[in-house]
């Protein structure tokens, strides 16, 4: 996937579009999005992302540690992780984390690859949501909590969905083709519409939210690429 | 090509003893070991347990013991069995067995430990850069493509038979910093290893190399702890 976690260049992470960090929340490396030369996932980008971000977000964790007592857990911290555990364990659906997990990856290599238009996007779409769906039905047949993969391979199966909507919600939305995003029905770029970093967020009231950062343009002035 | 699969099951907690489960797996010759597993967990049995994370040779969490062999399940292709479409699959020996193929590593980690295994510079962080040559990178080059597989300490007779003994594949670490010219406890490092659960354990039995699967002369890189000893 293109992007990741969104961070400022101190490593924080951040909520919106004018760069506002949430507090304590730091991420790095290959999970974080941190747009080095306005984007993310250009050759040599993970290397900065490891060695230079991953050391500037270390240092800014060091110094925030020091200045901030330690804070109040909550009652039962676990608590809503060990309820998600505690569903998928208890039930006894029909559905398969291997079932899905394959049909996933097939609509997502058919739909959602190097080429992209709406109606492939769509598709995909609506097939994820499907998933969702019967991910709801999922059965552990594991019923043991050690090394549990089966347990492990349903969560994940979990993100993988959720990762896989955003994905194709991000390819909807931008109407243009753009560096490694190519859209067959939009094959121009559109700086008018576009220049701007997509951003996605999650929250159980709104679902998934959809709009954007203003790319801070400096020296180099983007430019289309002709080779 | 329909495959057979006799897999090691051992759960503590529901099994008195170890026993092996068949699968039959519709495979190609050049799908890996891993991709067989993957298709028993994912098509068949969800309940087998085995740790996987890169599946290209380079995490190094999935070592086993295939048709008797100690492998990266990742890096063996099906057609490099010269068994027929039967394989058995076994976790890593010496190590004591947590579930399935999972074996409990942390005694591994604890040697590797124990070798203090970073660079001590022994000097202030500077805006200078500390140089080393390229005879000294490429002399302790091979240790560095280690991957802690645990593949050559699993093997290695000798830990078999000295439980304290550090094992290859700390010995290799401690390899790496001793003769790392910018590594400041060389003396320390080297003290370290002068008894017989460190590098006088090695009794250059050379399974250590023989197994490796990232191919690096590991008892030759102990031989020169023990050479850089004698000439103290």
């Amino acid at each position: 996937m293109m992007g990741g976690i969104a961070t400022d260049y101190e490593g924080r992470v951040i909520i919106d579009g004018k760069n506002t960090p949430f507090r304590g929340l730091y991420a790095a490396g290959e999970c974080a999005c941190v747009s080095v030369h306005g984007a993310n996932r250009l050759g040599c980008n993970a290397l900065l992302d490891t060695l230079v971000f991953g050391r500037r977000a270390g240092m800014q964790i060091k110094a925030f540690v020091q200045s901030v007592a330690h804070p109040k857990l909550p009652a039962k911290p676990a608590k809503s992780d060990a309820e998600t555990i505690r569903i998928l364990m208890k039930s006894s659906g029909k559905e398969t984390s291997g079932n899905i997990r394959a049909e996933l990856q097939e609509s997502m290599m058919e739909n959602v690859s190097v080429f992209r238009q709406k109606n492939s996007l769509t598709a995909a779409l609506d097939k994820i949501m499907q998933l969702k769906t019967r991910y709801q039905n999922l059965a552990i047949q594991d019923k043991g909590n050690c090394f549990n993969r089966d347990l492990l391979d349903a969560i994940e199966l979990g993100h993988l969905l959720d990762l896989a909507e955003v994905i194709t919600r991000g390819a909807l939305y931008r109407e243009e083709s753009r560096g490694a995003h190519s859209r067959e029905d939009f094959p121009e770029r559109d700086d008018v519409k576009f220049l701007a970093h997509t951003m996605i967020r999650y929250d159980e009231a709104k679902g998934v939210r959809i709009f954007t950062k203003p790319v801070a343009v400096t020296e180099f002035e983007p430019k289309e690429r002709k080779y | 090509m329909k495959s057979t699969f006799s897999v090691y099951r051992f759960d503590p907690k529901v099994d008195k003893k170890p026993r092996y489960q068949e699968y039959e797996v519709d495979a190609e010759p050049t799908d890996k070991i891993l991709d067989c597993l993957n298709k028993i967990r994912w098509e068949q049995d969800p309940t087998l347990a085995y740790r996987y994370s890169c599946a290209h040779g380079i995490c190094g969490s999935d070592a086993l013991m295939i048709n008797g062999r100690i492998e990266l399940a990742c890096q063996k292709l099906l057609r490099d069995f010269k068994t027929g479409n039967n394989f058995v699959i076994e976790p890593l020996p010496l190590f004591e067995v947590i579930k399935d193929l999972i074996v409990d590593l942390e005694p591994f980690f604890e040697k590797y430990r124990q070798v203090q295994p970073y660079l001590i510079a022994g000097r202030n962080e500077s805006d200078k850069e500390f140089i080393q040559s390229s005879e000294n990178q490429e002399f302790i080059e091979p240790a560095l493509r280690c991957i802690l597989c645990a593949s050559c300490t699993a093997a290695c007779p000798i830990n078999r038979a000295r439980p304290d003994y550090l094992g290859p594949a700390a010995l290799l670490r401690a390899f790496r910093y001793i003769f790392d010219s910018r590594d400041s406890i060389t003396d320390v490092r080297l003290k370290k290893m002068d008894n017989p659960d460190g590098v006088w354990g090695c009794k250059t039995m050379w399974w250590c190399t023989e197994v490796c699967p990232k191919e690096i002369p590991i008892t030759k890189c102990l031989g020169q702890i023990k050479r850089a000893l004698k000439q103290k």
